[in-house]
């Protein structure tokens, strides 16, 4: 028997790992200084900081001069799309950006459109991939930003951003990558990438929550957002969060080290969880990509004659954790913005969950998963008014 | 966000199902979210002697369900009638506060199916 609960959910958080746990608990109690400070104690704080910099710096491949520590992925998306921006608006105040944004995009895109500028999305395809053609059609002369998360973290497609990148380029813009779902998964190497800026989160990558990076690469014009002391070449205001940016950059190494690893390992955990799922439950859809160009942590299914918070919690009773984008599910009691750009009919959006997978998760949890899911789908669609059971003809 | 009761009432719902020659039936949608909660009832002298559901929704959507087909069982059509979502919803020990409007399609459906008997005793 499998031991639950089990942890399906990585794409919203991951555990911290030991050795950033390890690494990180000086620096609460015994090396606490203030990395502003000119005394010894300031100055172990800032050797650490740098040596954190060092590190991230020469895994995505930037000089470390060009990476700015913030409190994690949503600070690092508003201040990449507002501070690009409002710093070039006087080139102009147009900025592309992708309709499967993170919220943290999406949301900022229309304050700044309210702030005069003017935002157009791009399309993208049934599973999630960006139509290049369509943003040629729609890049303008004053076009400053192009943005477009590197892997998707509802649908796990994985964009391809050196495509996009180029045309932004070839136009004169710059270009921004949402990487949280991506680093230390994908290689996310900036030159190879060929972004302009990068953002990315500890508590993604089994370092801790609270903590995250944005690569601005030197030359880019950034407005701060975050305004107050010295911090981060006077560009970021706000302590420095030391023990958190020592964990993650051990999260950070430790990902890029076992990377290929890894990555092997959680792709046979979600194919065999999708091609079971596939096989053996009747009326289910795959969303995003199907295997190539799809995150190895990511499963996304709708079942349908179902809603989703429902599924949810049956697997909850069952000691499975997961994410739904249905309506229910979400706060403002409207479907996933991902799967409506998608063109998922609303029904089947009601009905979908996501399976996020992890390294620690194994084998037995997807087969034990399977089953619980073929279940609480049979139960759940055995109350839907939507779905009846007909003699032979059992599905209607 | 749940209370225990509510999950202990999602975990094993009472009376799903169809109630076939159901003498009222009940279907209402939700505008809030697109559920879909169907009530059939069983009413012999003006009192409902049997309710079944099917709902198409949240976990809150199919607990209240459950609990308001079990209220109204034994119930005059009269009673019924008045049955109010709060009350329900009491009886769950309480919804979060985004749940509620779930709570209120157990209602209407009860409403409906209702009206649905009154009108075909008419006809
Ligand atoms: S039925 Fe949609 S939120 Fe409850």
């Amino acid at each position: 028997m499998v031991k639950t609960p089990i942890y399906f959910d990585h794409a919203a958080t991951t555990p911290l790992c030991k050795e950033a746990f390890d690494k990180m608990s000086p620096y609460f109690t015994q090396i606490f200084g203030n990395a502003n400070s000119q005394h010894m104690f300031g100055r172990e704080a800032v050797k650490a900081v740098d040596e954190a910099r060092d590190s991230i710096a020469k895994i995505i491949n930037c000089k470390p001069n060009e990476l700015y520590f913030t409190s994690g992925g949503t600070e690092a998306d508003n201040w990449a799309l507002r501070g690009v921006a409002r710093a070039n608006a006087n080139k102009g105040k147009h900025v592309i950006i992708s309709p499967i944004e993170h919220a943290a995009m999406l949301v900022t895109a229309k304050a700044l459109e309210k702030d005069g500028f003017e935002i157009s999305y791009m399309k993208v395809d049934e599973e999630g991939f960006v139509d290049l053609e369509h943003l040629k059609t729609i890049i303008r002369p004053d076009t400053t930003l192009v943005c477009c998360m590197l892997a998707n973290n509802e649908v796990g497609t994985i964009e391809p951003i050196k495509e996009i990148a180029k045309i932004a380029h070839d136009n004169g813009s710059l270009m921004f990558t949402d990487a949280v779902q991506a680093a230390g998964v994908l290689k996310t190497d900036v030159k190879e990438l060929g972004v302009d800026l990068m953002s990315m989160s500890g508590h993604k990558i089994y370092g801790p929550k609270g903590i995250g990076a944005l690569y601005i690469r030197n030359g880019v014009k950034v407005e701060s957002i975050l305004t107050g002391g010295h911090q981060e070449r006077m560009k970021r205001g706000g302590t420095t969060n030391v023990p958190a940016i020592v964990g993650f950059a051990e999260a950070f190494r430790i990902a890029d080290r076992d990377r290929e690893k890894n990555f092997e390992y959680v792709c046979s955990l979600r194919d065999k969880f999708i091609d079971r799922i596939l096989a053996e439950v009747p009326f289910v859809k795959l969303n995003g990509p199907r295997k190539e160009n799809r995150l190895p942590a990511n499963a996304d299914f709708s079942f349908r004659f179902i809603e989703g918070e429902s599924i949810l919690f049956s697997l909850d009773l069952a000691g499975i954790a997961v994410s739904s984008g249905s309506a229910c599910s979400s706060g403002s009691l409207e479907p996933s913005h991902v799967l409506m750009a998608l063109g998922l009919p609303e029904g089947l959006a009601h009905g979908s969950i996501r399976f996020s997978f992890g390294k620690h998760n194994t084998l037995e949890e997807i087969d034990y998963a399977v089953d619980v899911v073929k279940e609480a789908v049979e139960k759940l669609r055995a109350m839907s008014p939507l779905f009846k059971a007909q003699g032979d003809i059992k599905y209607v | 966000m749940y209370n225990e009761k509510v999950m202990d009432v999602f975990k094993n719902p009472k009376n799903v199902g169809e109630i076939e020659n159901a003498d009222g039936v009940g279907l209402v949608g939700n505008e809030n979210c697109g559920d879909i909660m169907q009530i059939f009832l069983k009413i012999e002298n003006d009192i409902i002697v049997d309710a079944k559901f099917k709902t198409f929704g949240c976990a809150a959507a199919i607990a209240t369900s459950s609990t308001a087909t079990e209220m109204v069982k034994g119930m005059t059509v009269e009673e019924a009638l008045k049955l109010t979502n709060r009350r329900v919803v009491e009886c769950l020990g309480g919804l979060p506060a985004q749940k509620l409007h779930c709570s209120v399609l157990a209602e209407e459906a009860i409403k409906k199916a209702i009206e649905d008997y009154q009108s075909k005793k008419q006809a």
